[in-house]
């Protein structure tokens, strides 16, 4: 039985490795304990992985003396997640399209595809310093009209 | 869990058997690492079977991308083999699935280098 309660947990964490395998775990927990089934969960905690992937590498470029942010909340509703780093911020538009013929074969930038791909709604904030990003996983997906 | 490559070789194929997770980090430099080593051994066709790999981010892929470029370049080939669903299925939805060659069956992959 999923448990329908809000909850939050925000973690402020440096600028490593070790700090996208806490937020994957935290992000593997509320999943479960929002009763996703067991095939959507390992697509939201890859997808919470890559935005820290992206907030520590791409963002902070694991400067030990910047931080990021992830927060984790789940309501009646949705799962959703806040991660922020304090870098040079990023336009999410300006992104090359991993699937383009002329980017197939590069050996990285399909993070935020893989994001996109798995969230039902992916936001991104400009902050200063710093960008954040927001997913959003909706644990029932919505009803078509009759 | 880190990511463990075991080397064999087959009939002249380089074969390595990935077992753990194909992430940023160590996974992703132990993948790089092994088929480096590979190539620099003279190998030009290699095998990768993922059957025991548990988990693999966009890092990994590109690692798997990197790879292939690299046998590729170096004149070789690079197949996959025994992809499981999670990664049969990020490989679909990145386009990548017909880019690799990809076999479920190890006899199979070994006869189809040239």
């Amino acid at each position: 039985m999923p448990d329908s309660t809000t909850s939050r947990v925000s973690l402020t964490l440096g600028s490593t490795i070790e700090s996208v395998d806490t937020v994957e775990r935290t992000a593997q927990d509320f999943a479960e304990r929002a009763g996703f089934d067991a095939d959507t969960i390992p697509n939201i905690v890859m997808a919470v992985r890559e935005a820290a992937v992206n907030a520590v590498l791409h963002g902070n470029a694991y400067d030990p003396a910047k931080q990021i942010v992830a927060s984790f909340e789940t309501n009646s509703d949705s799962l959703i997640f806040r991660i922020a780093d304090q870098g040079p911020g990023f336009d999410p538009n300006r992104v090359p399209d991993p699937l383009a013929p002329e980017n197939i074969l590069r050996g990285s930038g399909r993070g935020i595809f893989l994001i996109r791909a798995f969230m039902d709604e992916v936001h991104f904030r400009q902050l200063h310093p710093g960008s954040e990003l927001t997913l959003i996983k909706h644990r029932a997906p919505a009803q078509p009209a009759t | 869990m880190s990511m463990k490559v075991t080397t064999r070789q087959v009939d002249g194929i380089t074969v390595l058997d990935l077992s753990g997770r194909i992430t940023l980090g160590e996974g992703s430099v132990t993948l790089r690492d092994a088929v480096r080593d590979a190539l620099a051994k003279g190998s030009r066709n290699i095998l990768l079977n993922l059957g025991d790999v548990s988990y693999i981010d966009s890092s990994g892929i590109g690692e798997l991308v990197s790879g292939y470029t690299s046998v590729r370049n170096a004149g070789g080939e690079l197949k996959l083999l025994n992809l499981t669903k999670k990664v049969h299925d990020l490989l679909q939805i990145t386009k990548l699935y017909t880019v690799f060659d990809i076999w479920d069956a190890e006899a199979s992959a070994l006869s189809a280098f040239k």
